[in-house]
């Protein structure tokens, strides 16, 4: 645990606000993951939520304890002293949804107009 | 017991490659021999092929990259001969299946062990001396960064003499790619060789990036920084976020292959279709990650040959960050043919035109800063010049092409060849010629030949419009790429005038070789004892030529963009000199064979791999996990210059002012 | 510890920006940081594979028949407990206490190593039935994400027991406390990476 900014800011990973008992994050963030994990796994076999919701559910659940594990264990934040390691985390997770949404989009899109692999390859026969 | 390893793979019945493989044996053994005979071994062992120094590392990967030119060049001559010979009936000497190689050869070692090598190893040099630090954040990161790419290099020389390429073109789009219609070792060869290289790439923009961001002189806060050092940062986070996409793609077309899943293959459900889209979202951003450096040597170039600041710092910075976010959205441009929907094709045709807008602005920036200037005609604004005429002309062609409609007629056309080379050539290549002329008297304290220089220029630029203009008629005309023979006789005049370009373009290259030798023997008349040939403005040129180990004896402390050019003409304070404060002893790390062990043992596994060695791959394997070990172990990893070596260098180097 | 102006809550005077080079801990970590990201990346790109081809099953098995939540459940609470288990490792790495980073850390490699025999089981399982990866597109990407997570832990664990045998022979020096903080870093990533896999591949499927 550190409390005076190293020059260029804290890697990631360190404890900068002070914490008098040592690894209480890591309890806190275990206890909202358990919690958000066992509402994934409930939401996806009960009949109490609407199925068509469900999947938007789930991935909410899992941004919300990404952003546990972020907060608690790897001790990102926005504070000024953690910000090229909130910028780059940004970044990479800007490129990730491109990436993700970008070649569901495309795929999407291409497989809408063409006829597929499969039934092409089932033509030629 | 040897895979698919026999001597029949070795294509003895071939005489050009057979030829070539000759003539670069006598060339190897001479350099090796020569090399032996007079004793320099333990010099290069010690001061080069084990150097973590990003000086020294910078040049190796720049001596590469003009070998590299060499080969991808070869195939330039041997493709343009090709097509003036091969028009109507006529068959050319080529064979397709050859000329299949030569081009793909050709974008393959263009790209990857030319273009990138030249830019990274320019910007290994001179970002920690413009960031006034005495290295990169992980040297010896540095040196296996460097040693991967040649293991890369060797792997596809290798390929031209044992085995064959690949036939694909030098993206390898599948399924002619997968192992049901390339079943030999070219597309393994291109595979291996690049996911190698491309690891040193990933963990070269890693260390550039920490470097940039983490360690910095005193007072130099980001807007403090050369604009180079803000082209390199975006280079470099592209890199991070891109090669990922490469390594993780290429991973999956090798599954196919090696283990027969079908991420791409034509049934089952695969996809070939997606290889091409998740391909392009790494290649669009790789053709910035070879511009924005030069767009920074050009910055550099044209503020210290105009004796003033450059004009607009703030929207350079903000101009090429926007660039290195924009080019992860325009990638579908690569594929509007593909069948992707009009909505789709004109999110990406409008993306593509939008990303145009900030490197115009840029190239206002450049105009202004000559404008308000007293411009000096050395060779690195001749570089500049020629870019600014011939790149404007090619993103006009590009952003004509970012048009679906315009480019469903344009696409895989000779337009699309001249228009990318158009960019390539006059951004990249004079970029680098440029950065190369202007910091060559900083790494080896002597200028290059000033007449010979200009002569080089003007051979590369003549020479590319000879060779290039021509295909933007072909392509308007109807022409495709990548033929080895057409039917149209119309076409061959203008073949034949490419033709001629390229030969030009050649003599450009022999004039660089020339121009090295004529320069290193008059060195001891040209040398610089100012450290400062060019009167520059950043922090490189307050140290001798070439600079010591450690760099700055003392760390300069800086409050001020150009802190070093107004410590020169007084408007702000002196930058420290030995002669003003008390000389410390230097800690620098110590060299280590790690790199080029572990790249030794990565060509034992690439090629055990491509030729299906199962035992070997393992001795490959355990090879280079043995030398990390022995790295991870290794205690003592720095070295101490003592205070009275580092005072001595300092009194046999007193820089005389320019 | 005196009163710094940045412990007062007020803007440090110098801003960090300008400070000078940071220290090796920083720098390390910092770089860690960005090849942990480039790996996301990477797994970005398996996962929208994975997404792309997951109806892609050419009359083979779909991800409902094979996948038992039960299983993935289980091997959830593994990976997350051995997440915490390794937090408390690296605070016994910065208290140079190494009693407690050994048992700290050799639980985190029983909670991984347990995590991977359930998934080698499950691949296992699926191979028998003839569910392996080329028998359909959905099969090479459900294998080549979750595998290569899985594969990231078999390393993860690998350079866990060096950095033990590091402790053991060269103490705590600082460029063992630095790769002990590389090695957290990558262990939570993992854990990570496995929340989007759980949620998407398993619970996901349909």
């Amino acid at each position: 645990m550190e409390s005076v900014s190293p020059a260029q800011g804290h890697s990631p990973g360190v404890a900068t606000r002070s914490d008098p008992h040592h690894g209480r994050s890591y309890l806190i963030g275990l206890a909202f993951a358990l919690v958000l994990t066992a509402a994934s796994f409930w939401a996806s076999s009960t009949p109490l939520v609407y199925t068509r919701s469900v999947p938007i559910l789930i991935a909410v659940l899992a941004v919300a304890q990404m952003g546990v594990h972020v907060a608690f264990f790897l001790h990102v934040s926005s504070a000024p002293d953690q910000a090229n390691n909130f910028f780059a985390l940004a970044f990479g997770v800007f490129i990730t949804a491109l990436v993700v949404f970008g070649t569901m989009f495309i795929m999407a899109n291409l497989n809408h107009n063409m006829v597929s692999m499969d039934q092409l390859m089932r033509m030629q026969r | 017991m040897f895979g698919r390893l026999s001597w029949a793979v070795i294509p003895f019945d071939q005489p050009i490659i057979m030829i070539t493989v000759a003539t670069v044996g006598v060339v190897l053994a001479s350099v090796l021999g020569l090399v032996t005979v007079k004793g320099w071994w333990p010099y290069l062992w010690r001061e080069w092929i084990t150097s973590v120094d990003h000086k020294r590392i910078g040049v190796m990967y720049m001596i590469l990259a003009l070998v590299m030119l060499i080969r991808g060049f070869s195939d330039a001559i041997m493709m343009r001969t090709q097509q003036a010979l091969a028009a109507g009936n006529a068959a050319g000497y080529l064979p397709p299946e050859h000329y299949d190689q030569v081009f793909s050869a050709h974008g393959t070692i263009m790209i990857f062990f030319m273009a990138m090598p030249f830019v990274i190893g320019l910007m290994n040099f001179a970002v920690p001396l413009q960031l006034g630090v005495r290295d990169v954040a992980f040297p010896v990161l540095n040196s296996v960064s460097f040693w991967l790419t040649a293991a890369g290099v060797l792997l596809i020389n290798l390929s031209l003499f044992v085995g064959e390429f690949a036939r694909t073109g030098w993206l390898a789009y599948p399924p002619l790619s997968e192992l049901a219609y390339s079943p030999g070792v070219g597309v393994d060869y291109y595979l291996w060789s690049l996911q190698i290289s491309g690891l040193g790439t990933l963990l070269s923009g890693i260390n550039l990036t920490t470097t940039i961001l983490k360690m910095r002189a005193p007072g130099m806060g980001y807007r403090r920084m050369p604009v180079f050092c803000w082209t390199a940062l975006a280079s470099n986070l592209l890199i991070v976020a891109a090669f990922p996409v490469l390594t993780a793609t290429f991973a999956m077309l090798l599954l196919d292959r090696y283990c027969g899943f079908h991420f791409f293959t034509n049934d089952l459900g695969g996809s070939p279709m997606m290889y091409v889209s998740l391909i392009w979202i790494w290649g669009h951003p790789e053709v910035y990650i070879l511009i924005l450096p030069a767009f920074g040597v050009f910055s550099e170039v044209v503020a210290t040959f105009s004796g003033r600041a450059l004009f607009g710092y703030r929207s350079m910075v903000l101009a090429t960050m926007a660039i290195c976010v924009l080019s992860f959205m325009v990638w579908l441009h690569h594929f509007f043919t593909m069948g992707a929907g009009a909505d789709v094709n004109a999110f990406f045709g409008i993306m593509t035109m939008i990303i145009a807008v900030p490197t115009g602005v840029k190239i206002f920036n450049w105009l202004f800063t000559l404008y308000g200037g007293r411009v000096r005609f050395t060779v690195p604004i001749y570089w500049t010049l020629g870019f600014m005429v011939t790149f404007v002309i090619g993103g006009m062609t590009g952003v004509l092409m970012a048009i679906p409609p315009a480019d469903f007629v344009l696409h895989n056309s000779l337009f699309l060849i001249a228009h990318f080379h158009n960019v390539a050539i006059g951004g990249v290549v004079f970029g680098v010629m440029a950065g190369y002329t202007y910091w060559f008297p900083k790494a080896f304290g002597f200028k290059l030949n000033e007449r010979i220089g200009k002569a080089v220029f003007w051979c590369w630029f003549f020479g590319f419009y000879l060779a290039f203009m021509p295909l933007y008629a072909l392509g308007l005309m109807g022409a495709t790429r990548r033929m080895q023979h057409y039917p149209d006789l119309h076409w061959q005049p203008l073949m034949l005038v490419a033709l001629a370009g390229a030969g030009l373009i050649l003599c450009g290259i022999i004039l660089t070789g020339v121009q090295l030798a004529v320069s290193i023997r008059a060195r001891g008349r040209n040398r610089d004892l100012t450290g400062d040939p060019w009167n520059g403005r950043t922090l490189e040129w307050s140290i001798p030529s070439p600079p010591p180990a450690w760099n700055f004896t003392h760390l300069p402390e800086v409050d001020r963009t150009d802190a070093y050019w107004a410590a020169k003409d007084g408007s702000g304070p002196a930058l420290a000199h030995a002669t003003d404060r008390p000389v410390a002893a230097v800690h620098v790390p110590r060299n280590t064979p790690t790199g080029v062990f572990v790249a030794f043992f990565a060509v034992v596994l690439g090629f055990a791999l491509i030729w299906r060695i199962e035992w070997l791959a393992v001795i490959g394997l355990i090879g280079a996990a043995a030398v990390g070990l022995r790295q991870a172990w290794q205690k003592d990893r720095e070295m101490i210059i003592t205070a009275d070596e580092v005072s001595e260098f300092e009194r046999l180097n007193v820089r005389k002012p320019a | 510890m005196s009163a710094t102006s940045e412990s007062l809550g007020l803007e440090p005077a110098i801003p960090l920006s300008q400070q000078g080079p940071a220290p090796a801990r920083v720098v390390a970590g910092f770089g860690f940081w960005l090849f942990l990201l480039s790996d996301i990346i990477l797994f970005a790109v398996l996962f929208a594979s994975y997404a792309v081809l997951s109806s892609a099953i050419a009359g083979g098995p779909a991800g409902v028949e094979l996948f038992d939540k039960r299983h993935v459940f289980l091997e959830t609470l593994c990976l997350l407990t051995s997440s915490v288990t390794c937090g408390f490792g690296t605070l016994a790495v910065a208290r140079t206490d190494a009693r407690a980073l050994y048992l700290w850390m050799l639980a985190t490699f029983a909670l991984g190593a347990a995590f991977l025999w359930m998934e080698v089981s499950e691949f296992a399982g699926m191979v028998s039935l003839g569910a392996g990866p080329s028998h359909s597109a959905f099969l090479s990407s459900f294998f080549a994400l979750v595998g290569t997570h899985g594969l990231h832990v078999t390393l993860g664990l690998v350079w866990l027991v060096l950095m033990l045998l590091q402790v053991a022979t060269l103490g705590f020096q600082p460029m063992v406390a630095r790769r002990f903080f590389c090695f957290g870093l990558f262990w939570h990533a993992l854990d990570i990476v496995w929340i989007g896999v759980f949620s998407i591949v398993y619970l996901g499927a349909h």
